[in-house]
């Protein structure tokens, strides 16, 4: 069975620097993969290079089995943070209708049933009632609700979602793991980065562990291990009594706080 | 005081002048959505000063001096896109050199004129009521393009400018945009040219979309409201600079200026005088 989504030998380069060093791994049509790593791991670097927004030295994408350039079907990618200017003077519906533009589209005028599938998406993230306020007044847990909902609204085979879990309120978080259940029934290749190791075992049929380079891809109880942790986190891991510990120190300005910012790391079983 | 609406419009240079103005204020509000909106600002200025090579080599050569004012503008932009492009020197770095470049290239073909003419000066300032039936055309001909290019490119426009990111993935060349709005621009000016001038242009780009920001939440209304905005500054400054005797570009920028402060002050969302009292209400409620 060829692999819906397929990394080959992908290298990124920053200057002299690997951002990524030849990663290569594959998800299957359906199935549901956590990127984990340390910071400056190239989560986001790789995501970016997926959807061709940065330049790969070398490598290839391919999404069945053709060449990212080559394939048609919409690929919904939504950053870590937006670069968007909140200000803009777009409602919520404009923002979403945006994700069924596209596909020939530009010149034609939405369709009762774009129309429709922007609603639902709304519905979807819980969102509908906020469909005629300007975006710069929601919160940010609601902007990135209409972001996910503009991602469904393009109706995915691939959907690419960088750090949906971070900073994010609880009920964007449930929302957003609801959504993935949702997307496992319709068969969409899901890929998420995150810095929630418990989640990323928990939640996900493949778990994809970089740091910079690919440590290990595959289902989490072969990736979790020992060894392979180690490898990924070095001094962020340590192993007391038998079980190991790992402290995914987080993006978002943990350093000045202390200690008090690793709850994003987790504990499990050696073996 | 029908007459005194009708009187100018008997002549047939103040018919011309109008239907210039109207055409100015619409087409430079519309654009000037993008320029407000995307902070470039800084370039529509830049551009309309660096026509000014073009002016002044079709007036030693005798050609139409909107033509050549195209012609340079259309480089300029194609300059600065490449050159920002290549990403070593930040845009606005690059939209300073190309703009001091152009206007100082300008300034020394001028004066190897002997004396400054006096159509180079109607450049600079504008010089509505001089408008031919030549320049007339041009003008009309440049808004019904660039109007033409805002409808088609409306949603690609919308998602590069709020989204750059979304437009990439869904397969929008962003560079080739950006290239077409500077393009857009640059025939605006020129558009632009005759009622306000190079030196007031900008403010035609920038204050009525500004005021038109605070009144609105949507693009295509802010778009309708800022046209509005922009007819009502044209044609009030034609007669306030017929009636007082004024300069009509100095008249159309001020009316335009005094309708974003009564904005500013007066918006209902975000209006200074509102969040006051808004500010002033809090403490007791």
């Amino acid at each position: 069975m060829t692999d819906c989504l397929e990394l080959k030998d992908v290298t990124v380069r920053y200057g002299a620097r690997f951002a990524l060093d030849a990663v290569s791994f594959g998800v299957p049509q359906g199935a549901q993969a956590a990127v984990v790593g340390p910071n400056g791991a190239g989560k986001s670097t790789l995501f970016k290079a997926m959807v061709g927004l940065l330049p790969m030295v070398s490598g290839q994408v391919l999404l069945h089995g053709q060449l990212r350039a080559d394939y048609k079907e919409p690929v919904a990618y939504v950053p870590q943070r937006e670069e968007v200017d909140w200000r803009f003077p777009v409602t919520v519906f404009d923002v979403v209708a945006m994700g069924r533009y596209g596909r020939g589209k530009w010149l034609k005028r939405l369709t009762s049933a774009d129309r429709r599938t922007v609603r639902e998406s709304l519905d979807r993230m819980d969102v509908a009632d906020l469909a005629h306020r300007p975006i710069g007044e929601l919160s940010g847990g609601q902007q990135q609700r209409v972001f996910l909902a503009r991602a469904l609204a393009q109706e995915p085979h691939v959907l690419l979602l960088d750090e949906p879990f971070t900073g994010v309120d609880v009920s964007t978080r449930e929302a957003t793991l609801e959504l993935l259940s949702g997307l496992r029934a319709n068969g969409v290749t899901v890929l998420v980065s995150t810095h929630d190791l418990d989640l990323a075992a928990s939640r996900f049929d493949v778990v994809v562990l970089l740091n910079r380079r690919l440590i290990h891809a595959g289902p989490p109880r072969e990736v979790f291990t020992e060894e392979h942790l180690h490898e990924a986190f070095g001094g962020q891991m340590v192993v007391v009594d038998g079980r190991m510990i790992v402290v995914d120190q987080c993006c978002c300005g943990g350093d000045a706080e202390g200690g008090g910012s690793a709850g994003d790391g987790a504990g499990r079983d050696g073996r | 005081m029908i007459a005194w609406l009708t009187e100018p419009f008997s002549f047939a240079f103040m018919q011309r002048a109008l239907i210039a103005s109207i055409i100015v204020g619409i087409v430079c509000a519309i654009i000037g959505c993008y320029i407000v909106l995307r902070s470039m600002a800084f370039l529509g200025d830049a551009l309309a000063h660096a026509i000014l090579p073009g002016v002044a080599v079709a007036y030693l050569i005798g050609a139409n001096l909107l033509a050549g004012a195209l012609v340079a503008g259309v480089l300029v932009a194609i300059g600065i896109s490449f050159v920002s492009r290549a990403g070593t020197i930040k845009e606005d770095t690059a939209i300073g050199i190309f703009f001091a470049a152009a206007l100082a290239l300008g300034v020394v073909l001028i004066s190897t004129m002997g004396s400054y003419a006096v159509d180079l000066t109607h450049v600079l300032f504008g010089n509505v009521l001089g408008v031919t039936s030549a320049d007339l055309w041009i003008t009309a001909g440049l808004a019904v393009v660039v109007l033409g290019l805002v409808l088609l490119l409306y949603k690609r426009l919308l998602v590069v400018s709020f989204d750059p990111i979304l437009g990439r993935t869904l397969g929008l060349n962003i560079h080739w945009l950006r290239t077409g709005l500077f393009l857009m621009l640059a025939a605006t000016i020129v558009v632009a040219l005759r009622t306000v001038g190079v030196a007031l242009v900008a403010a035609m780009l920038v204050t009525p979309p500004a005021a038109a920001y605070l009144l609105t939440r949507r693009l295509p209304v802010m778009m309708l409201v800022s046209a509005v905005i922009g007819v009502v500054s044209s044609v009030f400054g034609l007669y306030a600079s017929y009636y007082l005797d004024i300069s009509t570009g100095g008249a159309i920028v001020l009316i335009a200026t005094v309708i974003f402060v009564l904005a500013f002050l007066f918006a209902p969302r975000d209006g200074i005088v509102w969040r006051a009292r808004r500010r002033a209400a809090a403490p007791r409620g």
